[in-house]
């Protein structure tokens, strides 16, 4: 668990391809250093995730300044975006992350009260 | 100083040639360097070939590496639809030459929240073209995104910023986009790409279709503003920037013969000039292909090479007809000396027979061209743009020297002077072929209606088939007007006997003369004689008259002697009269 603080840490390195682990979410946010669209980004979907998947996720930040070459993986234009890796369907979700009912919509996490 | 080169160099725009055949010269030298360009045009019209030669000929020919982002195609189907055009990518990726992203969105799988950018597409692209070093990008077609992104406003502002962007890294960019109902693009990328508007066609005009490129805009360079024809074949694009050359090829006073001894004999013994238009018009079936393959033939022996354009026969058909009359067309075939180009003129529009001509004699570097005939073109086209069409073709094939023969359909009722397809005027020169019906034969007859810088036969001819190829006989001009065949040879047996009679005529009269000349003798004789016998009898009387004349004298002498003496009287009579 990462502390949360204003800047967010930035994965260099590759991790091994996601296992699916029981109910474990991985997340991927790619952004474009730290613009104010980015911290935005990371705040609020680590609101949602402490909110929604309290202790099954995992976030990790790719910075397309860094390794560009990155980005075709998952087919990234706009920036930030947020990847749904696991469970699938991967599921993608740009912007800020600021409509958090859009972003459950998104990440299939919408619960109809 | 300094500043006036500075400024001259400012003012003039770099260019970056794009390698396309024919297209350079249009825009005198290529896209403008280091600027997007945008190529728009209906779905089919060539737009990602366009984009994708600009970049193999970019690296190839002028050593500029490129980026190619499509946004609708995969890399392999890129890879593979390209192959077909001879453009080996997945060796030019190998060798950095070239770089492929594939940018793919999936509207179902996105959802938007809130601000963003598209910087994702910047750095991709900028990490591409600065793996490669590319100085050349083209985006394929971008106007997917508005597919793909709902919020517009930023998509635009992006757009903007990107086009800006490219400017910025200095690439020449090729942007591609799908024709809009009243605008150029569908989503007015017209808008953001102002440098230069490129717009590509695919037009079909009575069942035919024929690609056409226009430049629509180009800032700060002159360039050709018509819709030239182009054509996407195995060898790629290629663009014909003929309208017209002007007039100013060179000329050849170097003759060579049309194959027929009898008709290079009309043309001062020598034959066409070199680098001619030949125009050979006449009814169905006079002999037009005969001709053409007479001078296949002649030329062929004399190693030269000839295209063959044929629109109605099949080479094969064409050979074996031809063979009917001793022209064996089939060796050159096979040593390469003759080209056959057959096309239905239906398969393509006539833009697309312009090109294909193009790249045909481009391609065979002949020096003789055969078009048999030219004025099928017609059926589905104006008579403008035929004539058009063939004022371009002649030109072209002047500009390179290359001897045309054509031959054209004309049809029986209209006037045989008019050919079809009034090229006339572009026309060196121009044998007629014509019909001439008599005493129930159809036979054909020949002669030349012009031909330019030479004093050519006025005399027609009869032109006749036979197993040793085409001859040309002497027709029968009288007052009965022009006679050929049977009728010719009966008028020839008519004047011979007349000619007999006539000599037979002069021969009697001679005899007449000679009789009326002995008449004439003998009369003269005649009265010779009678005039003798006269003249004898004239003397004689005379000589009696002076006689006695005489003895009157001598009676008086007497008679004064008798008067004084009478023996004196008789003495002297004794005396005169012993």
């Amino acid at each position: 668990m990462k502390p949360m603080n204003e800047k967010f840490e930035v994965k260099t390195k590759r991790k091994k391809p996601p296992k699916a682990e029981d109910n474990k979410w991985v997340l991927r946010l790619y952004v474009a250093g730290q613009s104010p669209k980015a911290l935005t980004a990371f705040a609020n979907l680590k609101k949602i995730c402490e909110e929604q998947l309290e202790g099954k996720y995992s976030i990790e930040v790719i910075d397309l300044l860094i390794n560009p070459q990155l980005g075709n993986e998952d087919q990234i234009l706009a920036l930030p975006t947020l990847v749904r890796k696991l469970p699938v369907p991967v599921r993608k979700i740009i912007g800020d992350l600021s409509d958090t009912e859009r972003v459950l919509v998104g990440l299939d996490l919408f619960h109809v009260d | 100083m300094k500043k006036a080169e500075h400024l001259l160099s400012q003012a003039t725009l770099q260019k970056s040639p794009t390698g396309i055949q024919g297209f350079d010269e249009i825009t005198a030298g290529g896209l403008p360097a280091g600027r997007p360009t945008l190529v728009c045009g209906s779905a089919g019209c060539g737009k990602t070939l366009f984009g994708i030669e600009f970049l193999v000929r970019g690296t190839t020919l002028y050593n500029e590496p490129g980026v190619f982002m499509s946004f609708e195609e995969t890399n392999e189907e890129l890879i593979k639809n390209v192959a077909s055009l001879g453009f080996d990518l997945e060796d030019l990726i190998k060798h950095k030459k070239i770089a492929l992203d594939h940018v793919h969105i999936e509207r179902s799988e996105i959802e938007e929240t809130g601000e963003y950018d598209l910087e994702g597409l910047f750095i991709r692209l900028g990490y591409a073209i600065d793996s490669i070093g590319a100085k050349r990008v083209v985006l394929d077609t971008i106007e997917s995104l508005f597919a793909g992104l709902l919020n517009q406003m930023i998509l635009r502002a992006e757009l903007r910023r990107l086009f800006r962007w490219l400017k910025e890294k200095g690439v020449t960019a090729i942007i591609t986009g799908e024709r809009g109902e009243d605008t150029l693009t569908r989503q007015g990328l017209e808008e953001y790409v102002s440098d230069c508007v490129i717009m590509l066609d695919h037009r079909v005009t009575e069942q035919t279709s024929t690609r056409r490129l226009r430049v629509v805009k180009y800032r700060g360079s002159l360039h050709g503003t018509n819709e030239y024809p182009f054509l996407i074949d195995e060898t790629g694009f290629s663009v014909l920037p003929v309208t017209s050359l002007g007039l100013e090829h060179k000329v050849s006073n170097e003759r060579i013969s049309s194959g027929i001894t009898e008709l290079d004999k009309m043309l001062e013994g020598k034959g066409y000039f070199r680098g001619s238009t030949v125009l050979v018009s006449g009814t169905a079936g006079v002999g037009k292909t005969s001709m053409a393959a007479h001078f296949a033939e002649a030329a062929c022996k004399r190693g030269e090479r000839v295209l063959y354009f044929c629109f109605e026969e099949s080479p094969s058909q064409l050979m074996r007809n031809m063979r009917s009359i001793g022209i064996n067309l089939e060796p050159w075939a096979h040593r390469g000396l003759l080209q056959f180009q057959a096309t239905r003129p239906t398969f393509y529009g006539l833009e697309m027979h312009l090109a294909v001509t193009h790249k045909a004699v481009n391609a065979f570097n002949p020096e003789i061209v055969i078009m048999d005939p030219i004025n099928t073109f017609i059926l589905g086209d104006t008579e403008n743009e035929v004539k058009s069409m063939l004022m371009r073709i002649v030109d072209f094939l002047k500009g390179n020297q290359i001897t045309a023969l054509f031959t054209s359909l004309t049809s029986s009722e209209s006037a045989l002077e008019s050919s079809d397809v009034g090229i006339s005027s572009l026309i060196d020169t121009w044998l007629l072929l014509r019909d001439i019906e008599l005493n129930g034969e159809r036979n054909r007859g020949m002669y030349v209606l012009k031909s330019r810088g030479m004093a050519n036969s006025n005399q027609i001819r009869e032109f006749i088939l036979t197993d040793n190829g085409v001859k040309l006989r002497d027709v029968y001009v009288g007052a009965s007007g022009v006679l050929t065949g049977s009728a010719r040879i009966a008028q020839e047996a008519h004047e011979n006997a007349g000619l007999l009679r006539q000599k037979q005529d002069i021969e009697r009269k001679r005899r007449e003369l000679e009789r009326k000349r002995k008449v004439m003798e003998a009369r003269v004789a005649a009265l010779h004689a009678e005039f003798k016998s006269q003249e004898s009898e004239a003397l004689k009387n005379l000589e009696a008259e002076q006689e006695i004349i005489r003895l009157q004298k001598m009676d008086k002498i007497e008679m004064a002697a008798s008067r004084k003496s009478v023996t004196e009287k008789r003495k002297t009579k004794k005396h005169t009269k012993p």
